[in-house]
């Protein structure tokens, strides 16, 4: 991660903010805390498929907590990354059911097809993480792989990964949010 | 063909809007419930129907909501827990993404019935794509008058959220999920206080399944006493089944209690039998911490009866050669299995997954991981499988929440039913080994 410029202070976006809004009334007023993990999923959205340590910190402004509140709970939790990662970030869950129809194989695929390396950095070309996760509740439709918000099901052939692949090699903003009127562009790791 | 209380719809085109729902009948136990019944009396018919919790420990649905303290002036929660992670089981969000309004008028009826004002469904954070589905129906709802003020003219106030996690599976066990809702890290709580006394911001808490939760609006309409004569003793009603591993047809079967596990594995009805025409070795019968059964004992009891899908049935025998109904993940494996592999899987999974509150699951299920890991890659030796049941041992009952039983009972039952495998991982680790191995057999290390 080579910066050239000195970093800027992120800042949520109009239509986050109104989103964080929303969700912090869902909870007792001086509860704001409860917001937590709602608006971690919002500030990954937002910045690239992970929450850097400044991320962070703006999380815990937004909710008046202090930081060490944001960091004891984003490495609690397995879905927050803490490292830059591809444009897509490729959840393969590893767990029995997944396992029993073929999730080690497939693992061993998505890393020869993508040249990435299960817990490394991202492929060459940045468009590719590969993260292995416990079970993702799909289990009768092993094996599994999840992208952000969707699930990759039945990845027992050639034919289904492929499609996955090409449907994610193709996408150039990463599908909208609710209260987006369009998607944000993907961060690609190292630039 | 058993009848389908929750799932009779689910198929039906439209079904998560609230139009189509309503017309199917949806919402009914809200106007019934609101408008001819006390909340008490809504007690009184859960307790009536024998419902048992659905996630798992099956605790009965109607005594645990009769535990809510309810003192004067202190507001009290009901929070779903619907952050279904248990491996083998996938009901819940299959229930949630396409019956979406099934779950919210179970959530009005049951906060009504507790004295609830304001209810939480907390999501894994996974399905995020499940809370947008629900966030929609519940917008449904109060454009059409069941959520908000006064709803339907009853004086009854409620509000309903959907709450995301952040990927850990020990927020499934009711404090920790308290905990995260809290915008906390996932550490189960000391009990008592239960969260029945002091929960979700120490105020009196209900935290129910999915499945508990959606069953409520069919126990309303049709009154407990009817919802009883479903099943079998004290195993009422319909049970959704997460049907996964090596058979024919995969798959969330609503089941009558009671359904025979041969046939619910090998009649078209439900899986269809085990998959490229193999043999069945193996059953994990409701979710991958309940003690696993071979063959023989999974379709029957040691005393020879057939196994039915009942709480009492798949427990005879207790954990010596019976297993529990779970949270009704039910895994089977073909004759090519490794069980030794399996077993290192689901510790891997618990030792992931542990919380590192308490030292005795921390530390010890760290230690099956390892061992089994060892043994299933050929590097065992004679005295691990009996350290293996050992380590299993002292997690057990050492613990603040189950998470400890969880990892150690699927060891236990392992090394219980498949010593010989585990030993000839140890005697001939080469063949063992070997990319596809099968264990040959007892005769093998006579």
């Amino acid at each position: 991660m080579e910066s050239t410029t000195a970093p800027v202070k992120p800042q949520f976006s109009e239509a986050a903010k109104a989103e964080i809004d929303r969700i912090c009334k869902q909870y007792p007023e001086e509860r704001r805390k409860s917001a937590m993990l709602p608006v971690l999923h919002i500030a990954q959205a937002e910045f690239g498929g992970w929450v850097a340590p400044e991320v962070q910190d703006l999380v815990a402004e937004v909710l008046g907590v202090k930081p060490i509140e944001v960091y004891e709970v984003s490495t609690f939790y397995t879905m927050f990354n803490l490292k830059p990662v591809g444009k897509h970030v490729l959840e393969i869950c590893r767990t029995g059911p997944c396992q029993l129809r073929g999730s080690d194989e497939l693992t061993a695929e998505l890393e020869r097809i993508t040249g990435a390396k299960v817990g490394g950095p991202p492929s060459a070309d940045g468009l590719f993480t590969l993260k292995e996760v416990e079970c993702l509740a799909a289990c009768g439709f092993a094996p599994v792989v999840q992208v952000r918000e969707k699930y990759y099901e039945q990845l027992d052939t050639e034919a289904s990964v492929n499609a996955m692949l090409t449907e994610l090699r193709n996408m150039v903003h990463r599908p909208a949010l609710p209260w987006e009127e369009k998607g944000l562009p993907n961060a690609v790791a190292n630039n | 063909m058993g009848r389908k209380l929750l799932t009779e719809h689910i198929n039906v085109e439209g079904i998560d809007t609230f139009e189509v729902y309503r017309k199917h009948g949806g919402y009914r136990s809200v106007e019934k419930a609101l408008k001819t019944m006390t909340p008490d009396e809504v007690v009184e018919e859960v307790k009536k129907s024998g419902l048992r919790g659905r996630g798992g420990a099956g605790f009965p649905t109607g005594m645990k909501w009769s535990f809510l303290a309810k003192p004067e002036g202190v507001p009290r929660y009901l929070v779903c827990n619907a952050d279904e992670s248990e491996p083998g089981t996938f009901k819940d969000r299959q229930l949630m993404s396409k019956l979406p309004h099934l779950l919210v008028e179970g959530m009005i009826t049951s906060s009504y019935a507790l004295g609830a004002n304001t209810s939480y469904i907390y999501i894994r954070g996974e399905l995020l794509y499940v809370l947008r589905i629900l966030e929609k129906a519940i917008a449904e709802a109060y454009a059409n008058g069941f959520l908000g003020k006064n709803i339907l003219g009853s004086g009854y106030d409620l509000d309903l959220y959907v709450h995301p996690g952040g990927g850990a599976y020990i927020c499934g066990e009711e404090t920790a999920l308290l905990e995260s809702l809290e915008g906390k890290r996932g550490n189960p709580r000391n009990k008592p206080p239960f969260p029945a006394v002091q929960g979700l911001y120490a105020r009196p808490t209900v935290v129910n399944n999915v499945e508990s939760i959606a069953a409520v609006p069919v126990i309303v309409n049709d009154g407990g006493d009817e919802y009883a004569k479903i099943g079998v003793g004290r195993s009422t009603g319909t049970k959704l089944i997460s049907a996964c591993g090596h058979l024919n047809k995969p798959g969330i079967y609503e089941i009558e209690l009671g359904v025979p596990v041969e046939e619910f594995i090998y009649s078209d009805e439900y899986c269809g039998g085990i998959w490229k025409g193999r043999d069945l070795k193996a059953v994990v019968a409701g979710g991958s911490s309940v003690p696993i059964l071979p063959k023989e004992l999974i379709l029957k009891t040691a005393a020879g009866e057939p196994r039915l899908m009942t709480y009492e049935s798949l427990s005879d025998g207790g954990f010596v050669t019976g297993t529990m109904l779970g949270s009704g993940g039910f895994i089977a494996m073909d004759e090519t299995t490794c069980i030794v592999r399996n077993t290192w899987n689901f510790s891997r999974f618990y030792h992931h997954e542990s919380c590192g509150q308490c030292s005795p699951c921390r530390e010890g299920t760290g230690w099956l991981e390892k061992i089994l890991h060892r043994l299933e890659h050929g590097h065992g030796n004679e005295r691990d499988i009996d350290v293996l049941a050992s380590v299993a041992k002292q997690i057990e009952g050492n613990t603040i929440c189950p998470l400890g039983e969880a990892a150690a009972w699927p060891v236990s039952a392992a090394i219980r039913h498949f010593r010989d495998e585990f030993e000839w991982h140890v005697r001939y680790p080469q063949e063992a080994t070997r990319p596809g191995a099968v264990f040959p057999g007892k005769a093998v290390l006579a």
